[in-house]
């Protein structure tokens, strides 16, 4: 028993520190006073002041901020609607073609939508294209989190608000909209969080004018890694841990949380 | 003119037709209940009355207004789902008040009526609470407060008291009928507990594959079944297989296979020489002591099969010289256990000449 437990347990410490050694020393060398990622000399700010100072990636960081909001708007409203449409119509083609893009690699959809948007639509490449690129692969995400709440839900909640008086519209505003609103909230979250570090889709749909943030890290760590890479990362670590952490708390009440079913309640 | 007419209607799923042209009409301020195991088609009944569902073929009539083609907010039935449905998100208040909001109702108006809904439920200081805060007997009472707040034609019922544990349902049969009386709203209610039906309604429709087999008040339909299904449904029933010997309106004499003649109630439409069945149910039937005196038409001798004591009563199974069974309450009147018959016993089983009936389907 205790033997097992010793396993079990530097088994587990050796994952996560496989997992967040890598990222723990990026965090600690943005703070490193050197120029180097070789030895800790000393704490210092001043790579973020850098960063700051730093015009083409603040432009990036804002072009990817724009391209993250835009999508996820757009991700949200349609995933919810495509989520309610796979609820309730119950085709089977439905689903597939909402969830496909989610497991399709991405090298794949790049391409496809670079074809589509150059030979298609005859668009220039620019933010547009990557809001639309965006948008495409997170449909998925947030239908497939809103289709979830949706089938955890009795059916009747919906019924009744038509019974006593309530429009489909009327409905959907006072009663379906609030109820699935936290798995719409997780879903819009995790929109962003997968829009704002994408690389490789955005690669394939960018222009050549505007620098996107991920691209442009790369770009600079073509040249060395700088610590000033450490601190645009470590940045970025921090926003989408912050993303994560409440879509996965409201993800979380709302498959369980107060919005419950009576448990006393047994189908016959 | 009647409040509510169900005129021939079907509605078939596929292959299975889950209602078969079934006709019912219910009276304005009435407890009507649609009864029947699962499956019978009463669900699918009262989702075409409140508009969820519409029939392939036939009318559904509301004060004369066929309903086909309006819209389930747009009807004057409001419904009491077996789940509650009681909006989570809102408190017992807003879920009272959300029919009078979609009806237009002033915010005043609404104030007033729903304090007096949850007076009438006796949960006046409940209305801030949400619905997971209460417990299964008042999430059923907001649920009724809410579906009789705007003042329905009709309040529809879904198995309302399903989820109750048994002494919490006794309770709340006996509200519903107070809060039905009060209000004057008409119900149709529907339920697969035939107890609850034969407590609760004025009159029950017995359904069974998609058809109504019979429509009668409640102690009609115990008393007089039309056929094996009602009978056999409702309550418990001995049956024996019998022809009919002689007919009169006021009584059949039956030969019971093996067994001898039997007396029972007249029949409209029974002639001699029809075949089917005696029924006889237990607490008609009469136990004794074999040595006791017959005083009764019918009488005969068996020995008791089996017997299960349950407090208020104990049910004995006698079989009979035919080999068939019968089953007698005895009422557990005396202290301890004077009157009592083991298994094995010779006993005396007698009824009165009116008690049993004769089914022939």
């Amino acid at each position: 028993m205790r033997r097992g437990n010793i396993w079990l347990w530097s088994m587990a410490v050796l994952i996560y520190a496989f997992l967040y050694i890598p990222l723990a020393i990026v965090v600690l060398y943005s703070f490193n006073d050197s120029r180097l990622n070789a030895e800790w000399v000393g704490f210092t700010l001043s790579w973020y002041q850098a960063l700051f100072n730093n015009t083409e990636m603040l432009t990036a960081a804002r072009n990817s901020l724009i391209i993250a909001f835009s999508a996820s708007l757009g991700a949200t409203v349609l995933g919810t609607m495509a989520g309610l449409a796979i609820h309730r119509y119950k085709l089977k083609v439905l689903p597939i073609l909402v969830f496909t893009p989610v497991a399709m690699p991405e090298i794949l959809l790049g391409v496809s939508l670079l074809l589509f948007f150059l030979q298609v639509l005859n668009l220039t490449l620019g933010m547009v294209s990557i809001i639309i690129a965006h948008t495409t692969f997170c449909i998925g995400f947030v239908a497939i989190i809103v289709r979830a709440r949706l089938q955890g839900m009795d059916e009747s909640l919906f019924e009744a608000a038509r019974d006593l008086g309530a429009s489909r519209w009327q409905t959907f505003r006072l009663v379906t909209l609030p109820l699935i609103m936290p798995a719409v909230v997780a879903g819009a979250l995790m929109s962003f969080t997968l829009s704002i570090d994408d690389f490789v889709i955005t690669f394939f749909t960018k222009g050549v004018g505007e620098p996107i943030l991920p691209i442009q890290i790369y770009t600079m760590i073509k040249v060395a890694v700088t610590p000033e890479v450490n601190a645009i990362s470590t940045l970025l670590m921090l926003l989408t841990l912050v993303m994560i952490i409440i879509a996965a708390r409201l993800e979380s009440r709302a498959s369980s949380g107060r919005v419950k079913m009576p448990r006393e309640i047994v189908k016959q | 003119m009647s409040l509510l007419e169900i005129r021939n209607v079907t509605r078939r799923f596929g292959d299975y037709t889950a209602v078969d042209n079934v006709s019912i009409s219910v009276e304005t301020g009435e407890f009507f209940t649609l009864l029947g195991p699962s499956g019978c088609g009463k669900t699918t009944l009262l989702r075409m009355i409140a508009g969820f569902d519409l029939p392939d073929s036939g009318q559904i009539l509301l004060d004369g207004k066929d309903m086909v083609g309006t819209p389930p907010e747009k009807r004057p039935v409001h419904t009491v789902f077996q789940t509650y449905a009681l909006f989570p998100h809102m408190t017992v208040a807003d879920n009272i008040a959300f029919p009078l909001k979609m009806a237009g109702k002033t915010p005043q108006d609404i104030k007033n009526r729903v304090g007096e809904a949850l007076d009438s439920v006796r949960l006046p200081e409940f209305g801030n609470r949400f619905p997971h805060e209460l417990s299964g007997g008042q999430k059923q009472r907001v649920a009724f407060a809410r579906g009789l707040v705007n003042r329905p034609r009709l309040l529809l019922l879904d198995e309302p008291l399903g989820a109750l544990d048994a002494k919490l349902r006794e309770e709340m049969q006996i509200e519903l009928i107070n809060l039905q009386k009060e209000v004057g709203v008409t119900f149709v209610f529907v339920t697969h507990a035939q107890n609850e039906a034969l407590a609760l309604s004025h009159r029950i429709a017995v359904m069974n594959h998609g058809n109504v087999e019979q429509i009668d008040e409640p102690s009609k339909i115990y008393g007089f079944p039309r056929n094996r299904f009602v009978a056999d449904f409702i309550g418990k029933i001995s049956m024996m297989n019998a022809q009919v010997v002689e007919a009169t309106p006021s009584h059949l004499k039956l030969n019971v296979g093996e067994l001898g003649e039997v007396i029972t109630a007249g029949r409209e439409g029974i002639k001699a020489g029809d075949d089917g069945m005696m029924a006889i149910r237990p607490e008609q039937v009469r136990i004794s002591h074999p040595s006791e005196e017959p005083r009764l038409k019918n009488h005969f001798v068996g020995k008791v099969h089996d017997f299960l004591y349950i407090g208020d009563v104990t049910t004995y199974i006698v079989e009979l010289s035919n080999g068939a069974y019968i089953e007698a309450l005895l009422p557990n009147s005396s202290p301890g256990r004077a009157t009592f018959f083991e298994v094995g016993d010779e006993v005396g089983v007698s009824w009165r000449h009116d008690a049993g009936i004769f089914l022939n389907d």
